[in-house]
């Protein structure tokens, strides 16, 4: 599927993370494998420390604390929002949904639009796409869109295969229409249901309810450990489908969009590890010094928040002053992968805070 | 073929990999261990192991690892 936008900005991005870090080599023993054999794995799989939110915290928790932020610092006003959108794989509640949550406790107008999308690694991508098809309704009104997860509360503390790599938090960024600002956006997504078992919590929806049966742990076999209320990401398997299906793809993107390598300032992608992250440069012929990988070693995968708070964390000064072509994309749950280049930059705000979350 | 035994029984020395006749199956090797392999390999050949070819059936046997790191020789 393809679309062109026209017009369409982001205008802030702001991160909020809990403020618990969490170090790679403090939890090594919580796994069943040899201690130097698991320490491999930081330099080449980007390990280091991961932020994890408590037990307590959810995504509205999050979204709530950064949308007050950006009220209380007049970053926008209550009257501006048109719609909230919530892009997570963790509800609060099956109902009421986190985008009315965030609209009660922000004390937000009854005359928005409030909805919810559940989508994973690809959330920012789709949520950036419900955004700019929204815009064309709401002229002058801004859109916030959350992207946030709190995926420790579903991945087990013994499972090596999965837990290293996860981290929580969310982003919110506002989007608006430019009608002045000359920004060619375009979309591709691709999806395969088929393949969709390769990221899987398999308890907690009404296929199965979650039990004590569903809660016990279980040995994996491979010395990983964990329980059917747990996430499981088939590591391989969503590496190969990464690397067939992702550089065709982009090289086809880059073809309908008469657009070259070249003409990239920066490549904003999707942060599942370093070593995915590095193969893709490699197959898909992408400069690494215009890639940032290094989200995973610093607050772990964010999920679909991964690609604002790459933003926040690497370019936040170059964003706030000056324009940059970006090539965007995302693959993971679904499966799903879609890119989209637009032009970001001359933000105006973009930060990563903490809470006590 | 010795250079790669010697390299796997470095990864995971709790294994014999001559006794075995597929790594995988047998569960000498897993995702995180080609991940530490292929890393090893690279650096020691200056080679780069190619994303697609990274799958379960290139690491089942040092033979087959010694194929896949030629095979990007060339």
């Amino acid at each position: 599927m393809q679309i062109n936008f026209k017009n369409k900005r982001i205008a802030s991005i702001l991160g909020v993370l809990p403020e618990q870090e969490y170090l790679f080599d403090d939890e090594v023993n919580n796994y069943s494998f040899p201690v130097r054999q698991t320490l491999r794995l930081k330099k080449v799989m980007g390990f280091n420390k991961h932020r994890l939110a408590k037990d307590s915290s959810c995504v509205s928790d999050f979204a709530v604390y950064a949308v007050n932020y950006m009220l209380e610092n007049n970053w926008l006003d209550r009257d501006e929002i048109g719609a909230v959108i919530a892009v997570t794989l963790c509800p609060d509640y099956f109902v009421p949904h986190i985008s009315n949550i965030v609209q009660a406790k922000c004390d937000l107008s009854n005359n928005i639009l409030c909805l919810d999308i559940a989508q994973g690694c690809c959330g920012f991508l789709i949520g950036l796409m419900q955004s700019f098809m929204l815009l064309d309704k709401l002229e002058n009104k801004k859109i916030i869109l959350i992207n946030g997860d709190v995926l420790s509360h579903k991945v087990s503390k013994r499972d090596r295969n999965d837990f290293p790599l996860i981290g929580d938090g969310a982003a919110v960024t506002v989007l608006e229409n430019c009608d002045n600002y000359n920004n060619n956006i375009y979309f591709e997504m691709h999806m395969d249901g088929k393949r969709g078992d390769a990221l899987k919590v398999p308890a907690g929806g009404f296929r199965m309810p979650c039990s004590p049966e569903t809660a016990v742990m279980q040995d994996q076999g491979d010395g990983n450990f964990r329980a059917l209320d747990n996430m499981h990401m088939d590591g391989s398997a969503v590496f190969n489908f990464v690397q067939a299906e992702v550089p065709p793809m982009l090289e086809s993107a880059f073809k309908n969009s008469n657009l070259e390598l070249n003409n990239i300032d920066y490549f904003l992608f999707h942060q599942p590890n370093k070593f995915m992250l590095k193969k893709l440069a490699e197959k898909a012929n992408l400069p690494e010094d215009k890639l940032p990988m290094n989200l995973v070693e610093n607050y772990g995968n964010l999920s679909g928040a991964s690609i604002p708070f790459i933003i926040a964390l690497n370019l936040q000064e170059e964003f706030l002053k000056y324009e940059y072509k970006c090539c965007l994309s995302a693959f993971g749950s679904g499966l799903s992968w879609g890119v989209m280049f637009m032009n970001i930059g001359k933000l105006e705000h973009c930060e990563i805070i903490e809470s006590n979350l | 073929m010795e250079e790669i035994l010697k390299i796997l029984e470095e990864i995971r020395p709790e294994f014999d990999f001559k006794a075995s006749s597929n790594f995988i199956e047998d569960g000498l090797l897993d995702s995180f261990d080609i991940v530490t392999l292929v890393n090893i390999l690279e650096e020691k050949y200056q080679i780069k192991i190619d994303g697609l070819d990274i799958i379960p059936e290139n690491f089942s046997s040092a033979e087959s690892i010694f194929n896949l790191v030629n095979k990007n020789k060339n």
